[in-house]
């Protein structure tokens, strides 16, 4: 719902980054975003396409790990990954004392950047993405 | 080259909030970010909110509409002092927004400043305004399972207020589950029912913003 603050979020921070490590050009960006945080989709690469045009991150690939959020039960200890609609009991004991963590993340993890000896091709630095 | 950053996509957003905090704290003003579904009854829940408190704790508010500013003007007819934002269709309100507001905020003549933020399960709960106390007001009628298809917003939340629990049986509303979705997510958190219409348990929930705010003007975070 809110794709084009996000997007301007990633690109300045992306570009303060980029500046720091010499000026070179942006070729992957690593998001972290966990499930139960607000969604952002691939439309926020499209947004990002048209924002970042004549950046150092013109051309970049966004690269979304989700991180699910965790499950676990006060009375017998079971731990699972949830999503949202979250459950209202154990799924191992029936147990209804259970806490959620996680699942919140919303963050620039790292990107990579091309130096101008860097032979690889876009899709060889994309496809090597942990 | 693989260049390691870690670091919130808003940033910027959070920086500006992190200043706007700093202003709040400068005039000993506490904020509060309200957030809701529309109609869930944050404006309602201010008004009642107002009256209820001491004269000492009379609150200030700056309200967040997408266009319209008939809460604004609500607030104004019971002497409230408020600002008006038009977000212009935006779906929350921002931290910029809330330094645009500082200028017309009559600061030295208040303690409490509520913020109404856009009515929205989803979007609020990212964007840091620079407030001290987030409040999520939930009602009766939008069902009991929210805490558990909206669990970002509960997740961002310090204190829950259910309004309209007048309407409990109506809508046979499980209380019980209610309370237990929003506490896996948060599990000391406070919930006050209540409901704006009739009035009841509208003291016990400003009895403890009152205690809440003056232990936060006692001691700056």
């Amino acid at each position: 719902m809110h794709e084009l603050p996000v997007t301007q979020g990633i690109l300045s921070v992306v570009l303060e980054a980029a500046e720091q490590a010499g000026g070179y050009p942006v070729r992957r960006i690593d998001l972290v975003i966990g499930t139960l945080s607000s969604i952002v989709d691939d439309s926020v690469q499209f947004y990002f396409d048209a924002l970042s045009a004549g950046t150092l991150a013109q051309g970049a690939q966004l690269s979304f790990r989700r991180v699910p959020a965790t499950l676990t039960c006060w009375a017998c200890g079971y731990q699972a990954q949830v999503i949202a609609p979250l459950p209202d009991c154990c799924a191992a004991c029936g147990s209804p004392h259970i806490l959620i963590q996680d699942g919140m993340e919303f963050y620039v993890e790292a990107i990579e950047v091309k130096e101008p000896n860097d032979a690889r091709s876009d899709c060889e630095i994309n496809s090597h993405q942990q | 080259m693989h260049v390691p950053i870690v670091k919130s996509i808003l940033t910027s957003n959070d920086q500006i909030a992190a200043e706007n905090k700093a202003m709040l704290e400068q005039h000993g003003v506490v904020a509060i970010n309200l957030m809701a579904s529309p109609g869930a009854g944050k404006t309602s829940l201010i008004l009642a909110t107002a009256r209820a408190l001491p004269a000492a704790l009379r609150p200030a508010v700056i309200e967040g509409d997408l266009a319209s500013s008939i809460d604004a003007e609500l607030m104004a007819q019971n002497g409230i002092p408020v600002v008006q934002i038009n977000t212009g269709g935006n779906c929350h309100l921002d931290a910029p927004m809330i330094r645009s507001a500082f200028p017309h905020l009559p600061f030295g003549a208040f303690e409490l400043l509520l913020i109404e933020n856009v009515g929205n399960l989803v979007c609020p709960a990212n964007f840091a305004l620079g407030a001290h106390l987030a409040l999520v007001v939930a009602s009766v009628p939008e069902g009991h399972d929210k805490p558990y298809k909206y669990p970002g917003m509960f997740a961002a939340a310090d204190v829950v207020v259910l309004n309209k629990v007048d309407l409990n049986e109506v809508f046979a509303f499980d209380t019980d589950y209610f309370r237990r979705g929003v506490q896996m997510l948060k599990p000391d958190i406070p919930i006050f029912e209540v409901s704006c219409r009739t009035g009841a348990g509208v003291a016990e929930w400003t009895a403890w913003l009152a205690q809440h705010v003056a232990s936060l003007t006692k001691q700056p975070v």
